[in-house]
């Protein structure tokens, strides 16, 4: 069952350089399955997951031929169909929780805003939730928690933090935007292994953007590979090793590994027909 | 005699009426034409000690000797001469306004040496940057540009040591290669010492000959590259730290 | 034309100079697109060129009087904005009065901002105590109504333009200081200035080459909105009789001497305040722009 299915993308930016073709031409469909889009800087990755949301603004313009959530369509909706999706349907977490959390109100509070102004439900219906979501990820002392800063919570913590409160109303569909990227590698892990739960039992659908193609792999079902604006690639995650496109091949053979060789680490090439 | 000693380094910073001990007694020494890499997570003080080497950390107890000459409070010209650093971030590791012939130019302006001009062109060349760069300002280079420049600033005053603190953190996986392909050449054709800091394993693996992993502030083990490889670590946090490292995950 | 442009544009400047104005030229294509801001810009070179060409402009000589011409309305024969109570042409008294008002300004302009910067950056650099003594410094300064500081040193060292410039010029600093302290204090932990540190640079090449540049945005864009505050003051000295004395046409003066026929011959003090209110506008439109324009942010990844 499809649950998002994009057709032909773009997102262009005018600058008084010029227009920037962020992203060209992607197509892509998912159901209730685990899709990771990888690329590196400038692919326009990033883009492409906020322009289903339609978070992008002017000077950025949209355009696609077809982009439907769950029959609905994106393209056509208004700001205020939009707003209704946002956060309730579709949710989006993203890499760093200093700039994602408000500064200046506490977590319990910002948990239950949502809940209260959206859903309105009463102080301790709102409260009670926010704790049960602290706890299904893995948070061992909700209440203090609640209490807290997001200046005084770990990177680890202050990001399942933003999982938990983008998780609250049940979303259908979660896009990760490099949700682990600025935390601790053995964080990370923990992070993961607590969306990966989340994900499989409440059978959502996810979007995972990432630079990291080898986590990617590991984590999802399927991924797209994207390089300047356009999908290069598109595997399931378990052939990730058997990749055919000169990209992929050059993304997976360029990281160094331990125990590998010490002779000069095979980079792209860059004066490729592909990499034009 | 090793080229840097470091003997029980212990560098506290006062914040809000708190001392926060960011290294506690941290030993190292590295071998002329050496590469020696620091790993660990965030808050292990790797980053820390680097600075510390520099002064731009205070040091509240222990020693750090340069080619067996205790470092002087002011770092002096002689010091810089001799040892320079790559920083993390490409983006801010660059002065903004200038150009990028102005930032390879100005160490040599400090010290009075002749000849700017060939020596900035060389210098570009010397990195893979082509010398039409040299009147770009950063933001009109890429992340992985910069920090070429970075590197060629870093070498302009022709120092035996490099410190490097995470220099292809912030860089795209195909760039991180070709970078680190750079400084391994460059580190074979100057016969550079390399003291170098990542949190990323496999990096390290690659370009380092010993490897000190830290946790907290404190070292925890030391092994040479081999060990690493064979994954014969006697502690469990550097255990922990091999088993989570990304490049483990796909069994390669 | 497009020439120039395409040498402007060159993605690999060839010089120093070719880079600078290359950035100074994008800069400028930032700032038409604000339509205010082009206004603003407007009316302040219509000020400079008025002030330029002044002796020529002036229909009539602003100082003479004549006595049989007191007093008359605006779009009159031969005086456009009427005549004042001493029958001077009001317009040739505004566009010669223009001069005044630039050259108050630009005095104003080159020092205040200059020595605020300097008491600043040192501070901001060093910290420590003297940060402290400078920034105490500062806020005595600080703590004085403008007006009344600019008056008490007016009062003291005489009435007259330069005494009215150094007035306010004294008085105007602070801010400044404050401002590139500020920026001083988020720059100076930027690995660049480690960078430039550990080459063994000394602090007056770091204070003046890689800290004051990246104060510089802040306090233009402080200045331009100040110079809307500094005609003020000046008015008003003049308005008090302690800044330019008469028979010279500062505006202010100009209008303290139209008060007494505010009712009936309103021309002789509407006139200056609009002068005094279009320039005022036009600074601060500039320095909206220009804020949009110079802030780092805003100025490519």
């Amino acid at each position: 069952m499809t649950l998002l299915s994009v057709e032909n993308l773009h997102v262009t930016f005018d600058t008084e350089a010029g227009v920037v073709e962020a992203v060209r031409g992607v197509s892509f469909a998912l159901g209730r399955e685990r899709l990771g889009i990888v690329g590196e800087s400038g692919s326009g990755k990033t883009q492409t997951g906020r322009a289903v949301l339609r978070l992008i603004r002017p000077p950025g313009r949209i355009r696609a031929d077809r982009m439907e959530f769950d029959g609905q369509d994106l393209g056509a909706a208004g700001e205020r169909e939009m707003r209704a999706l946002r956060g309730r349907r579709i949710a989006m977490v993203m890499q760093d929780p200093k700039y994602s959390l408000n500064p200046v109100m506490r977590v319990g509070h910002q948990l239950t805003e949502g809940l209260r102004q959206r859903d309105g439900l009463s102080r301790q219906d709102a409260r009670a939730k926010a704790v049960e979501a602290l706890a299904a990820v893995q948070i061992r002392d909700p209440a203090r928690v609640m209490e807290a800063w997001p200046h005084e919570l770990s990177g680890g913590m202050g990001q399942r933090v933003m999982i938990a409160m983008m998780l609250i109303p049940n979303p259908d569909l979660l896009i990760a935007d490099e949700p682990t990227s600025a935390l601790d590698v053995t964080v990370q892990a923990e992070v993961l292994s607590i969306l990966d739960k989340l994900v499989r039992t409440r059978g959502m659908g996810l979007i995972f953007i990432s630079h990291d193609l080898r986590l990617v792999a590991r984590f999802c079902d399927r991924v797209l590979v994207m390089f300047k604006g356009r999908i290069v690639e598109e595997l399931p995650a378990h052939n990730l090793m058997q990749a055919q496109h000169p990209y992929t091949r050059g993304l997976l053979d360029c990281l160094p590994r331990i125990g590998g060789p010490r002779t000069p680490l095979p980079v792209l090439d860059r004066t490729a027909d592909w990499a034009r | 005699m090793a080229l840097i000693e470091i003997d029980n380094l212990v560098v506290t910073f006062a914040a809000r009426n708190r001392e926060v001990q960011a290294v506690r007694n941290v030993s190292l020494a590295v071998e002329a034409r050496e590469s020696f890499g620091l790993v660990g997570e965030s808050g292990s003080g790797k980053s820390t000690i680097l600075r510390a080497i520099c002064g731009l950390a205070p040091i509240s107890g222990g020693t750090i000797r340069i080619a067996g000459q205790p470092a002087a409070t002011r770092r002096g010209a002689g010091f810089s001469r001799r040892v320079q650093m790559v920083f993390q971030d490409p983006y801010a590791s660059l002065h903004p306004r200038h150009t990028i012939d102005r930032t390879l130019s100005e160490p040599l302006a400090i010290h009075g040496l002749p000849d700017a001009d060939a020596r900035v062109v060389r210098a570009l060349t010397d990195v893979g940057l082509p010398p039409a760069f040299r009147f770009r300002f950063p933001h009109q280079l890429s992340g992985g540009q910069r920090q070429r420049v970075a590197i060629a600033r870093a070498l302009m005053l022709e120092p035996d040591i490099l410190l490097l603190d995470e220099p292809t953190s912030a860089l795209d996986a195909s760039v991180q290669a070709e970078t680190l392909n750079l400084l391994n050449r460059l580190r074979a054709e100057r016969g550079l010492t390399f003291l170098m800091v990542s949190h990323d394993l496999a990096v390290i693996d690659h370009m380092c000959d010993r490897i000190l992993v830290m946790q907290h502030g404190a070292a925890v083990e030391e092994l040479p590259r081999e060990a690493l490889a064979k994954a014969q670590m006697k502690t469990d946090y550097a255990r922990s730290l091999f088993a989570a490292s990304a490049d483990r995950l796909l069994g390669a | 034309m497009s020439a120039l442009t395409d040498w402007l544009r060159d993605p690999s400047p060839a010089s120093r100079r070719q880079a600078r104005l290359g950035q100074a030229y994008l800069s400028w294509l930032r700032l038409k697109n604000n339509r205010l801001a082009v206004i603003g810009l407007g009316i302040v070179l219509a000020l400079v060129v008025v002030a330029v060409f002044a002796p020529v402009l002036a229909p009539d000589d602003p100082i003479a009087q004549n006595l049989r011409a007191r007093l008359l309305p605006p779009l009159t024969d031969g005086h456009l904005l009427g005549t004042d109570d001493f029958g001077r042409d009001i317009l040739s008294r505004l566009i010669i009065g223009s001069r005044i008002t630039l050259y108050i300004i630009l005095l104003v302009a080159v020092t205040a901002p200059v020595f605020g910067l300097l008491v600043g950056t040192v501070a901001g650099y060093f910290g420590g105590w003297i940060d402290e003594v400078l920034m105490r410094i500062t806020d005595i300064f600080l703590a004085f109504p403008k007006l009344i500081l600019a008056l008490a040193l007016v009062a003291v060292m005489g009435p007259g333009i330069i005494n009215a410039v150094l007035a306010i010029a004294v008085t105007s600093w602070p801010p400044y200081a404050r401002v590139a302290r500020a920026e001083t204090l988020t720059v100076r932990s930027s690995d660049y200035i480690a960078a430039v540190r550990l080459q063994g640079a000394g602090a007056g090449r770091i204070i003046w080459g890689h800290i004051m540049p990246m104060c510089l945005p802040s306090v233009i864009i402080r200045v331009t909105l100040d110079m809307a505050g500094v005609i003020l003051i000046a008015a008003g000295l003049g308005f008090l009789g302690l800044g330019v004395q008469p028979p010279m046409p500062e505006w202010g003066a100009m209008i303290s001497a139209g008060r007494k026929y505010l009712f009936e011959q309103w021309w002789v003090a509407t006139m200056p305040g609009l002068a005094i209110f279009t320039v005022s506008l036009g600074f601060n439109l500039l320095g909206d722009g220009l804020r949009d324009v110079l802030d780092p942010r805003n100025s490519g990844k």
